[in-house]
């Protein structure tokens, strides 16, 4: 590769490489504050160009690695740093195997953890950039880590990935965060990176014991309802990038959770009834 | 021709978990989950290592949980149970 950087999030260490630079200063730009990576790389990415002319004419980002998806379009050159970024999901949602990965976002207080999980624009972003403004700890937005061996959940506290409407509610909720270049135009409408805060990063290796569990569903009149644990499995497996590869490691983990933390849903018309539900539910766990 | 017996596989075969009344069972040979409603957790779990006929099952199910059910239904589901690998016939 002609260009190379090494980034950690959580428990993971990623290296990167690139045929320009510019994907990767922006992204050691967002990842500035991260601890310095010393570990060997678990994931390799690799963003490519797929024809030498497409280097430097119209250039576009093909996301290449130890993982790859084979009909995955590339991206203009432009959105690089999403396509940096994805890679590195990609890499985690098919190839991670000591932790049972669900689709959602994590916030702690007390020690005890909070998972939000639900499909994108359910609010589980949003919310949980929120909740770290409100003195809880943000572990991630994207993925929750849960370890088999302890039932605990490790923080993967990469850049919270602001969409659209969502921009605006944290430039606003949040005007001393650390935000990345505005993206406009992507696949996925306009975004913006939020850097999480100073505690979510130096805690990144800190786990925490869940606690309760949250379907959030956003642009719905406020409600709210228990969910039993046969549903509550059936979402999760479909939350999960990597249940069936963990064989029954990962039905030991899921059943774990489902059996012992508590779920909800809660369906909110904006983002204020949203955390009110939220602090509610909290508030109510024994 | 002797009738035909069904029984549960070996418990080394199968890993039950009951989710309220749902029961998750992680079948090992094939790393495949299951999730059973009832009436099929309860039978499994009458049948458990005995080899019961159709009728034996009938009113176990009925002595023990208090299910009737016409025979004909029961024997489909037995069926669906053998073809998934949660049953054994024999």
């Amino acid at each position: 590769m002609r260009h190379s950087t090494s980034i950690s999030v959580g428990p993971r260490t990623f290296r990167i490489g690139s045929d320009w630079r510019a994907p990767l200063r922006a992204l050691e730009a967002i990842y500035e504050d991260y601890p310095t990576p010393s570990d060997i790389p678990h994931f390799t990415v690799r963003l490519e160009s797929d024809r030498w002319l497409r280097r430097f004419v119209r250039p576009s980002v093909s996301i290449r690695g130890d993982y790859t998806l084979p009909d995955a379009l590339p991206v203009s050159l432009a959105h690089g740093l999403i396509a940096a970024e994805m890679a590195m999901n990609l890499q985690m949602a098919l190839g991670e195997r000591r932790f049972l990965l669900l689709h959602a976002a994590t916030v702690e207080r007390d020690g005890r953890a909070l998972i939000l999980t639900g499909e994108s624009g359910s609010g589980k972003s949003t919310l949980s950039a929120l909740l770290m403004t409100k003195g809880w700890r943000f572990l991630g937005d994207e993925f929750a880590l849960i370890d088999p061996l302890t039932g605990l959940a490790h923080p993967f506290p990469r850049p919270i990935s602001l969409k659209n409407a969502a921009i605006g509610v944290m430039e606003t909720a949040y005007p001393k965060g650390k935000f990345g270049p505005l993206l406009e135009g992507t696949p996925k409408g306009d975004i913006r990176h939020l850097v999480p805060n100073a505690r979510a990063l130096a805690a990144m290796r800190e786990p925490a014991k869940p606690a309760a569990i949250l379907f959030p569903s956003f642009g719905l009149p406020k409600a709210q309802r228990e969910v039993g644990q046969g549903e509550v499995f059936v979402r999760l497996t479909q939350a999960s990038t990597n249940y069936t590869a963990l064989g029954e490691s990962g039905f030991n983990a899921l059943t774990n959770l489902v059996t012992t933390v508590p779920a909800h849903a809660i369906d909110y018309p904006d983002t204020a009834t949203g955390l009110k539900l939220v602090e509610q539910i909290w508030q109510g766990l024994a | 021709m002797a009738e035909t017996r069904w029984r549960a596989p070996d418990s080394a075969v199968l890993k039950p978990v009951w989710l309220d009344d749902i029961a998750a069972l992680y079948h090992r040979p094939s790393g495949q989950t299951h999730l059973l409603a009832e009436p099929l957790p309860q039978i499994l779990a009458v049948l458990g290592n005995e080899m019961l006929t159709l009728s034996e099952l009938q009113s176990a199910l009925a002595v023990q949980h208090d299910m009737d059910g016409d025979s004909a239904a029961l024997a489909a589901r037995l069926a669906e149970l053998v073809v998934s690998g949660l049953l054994v016939a024999g």
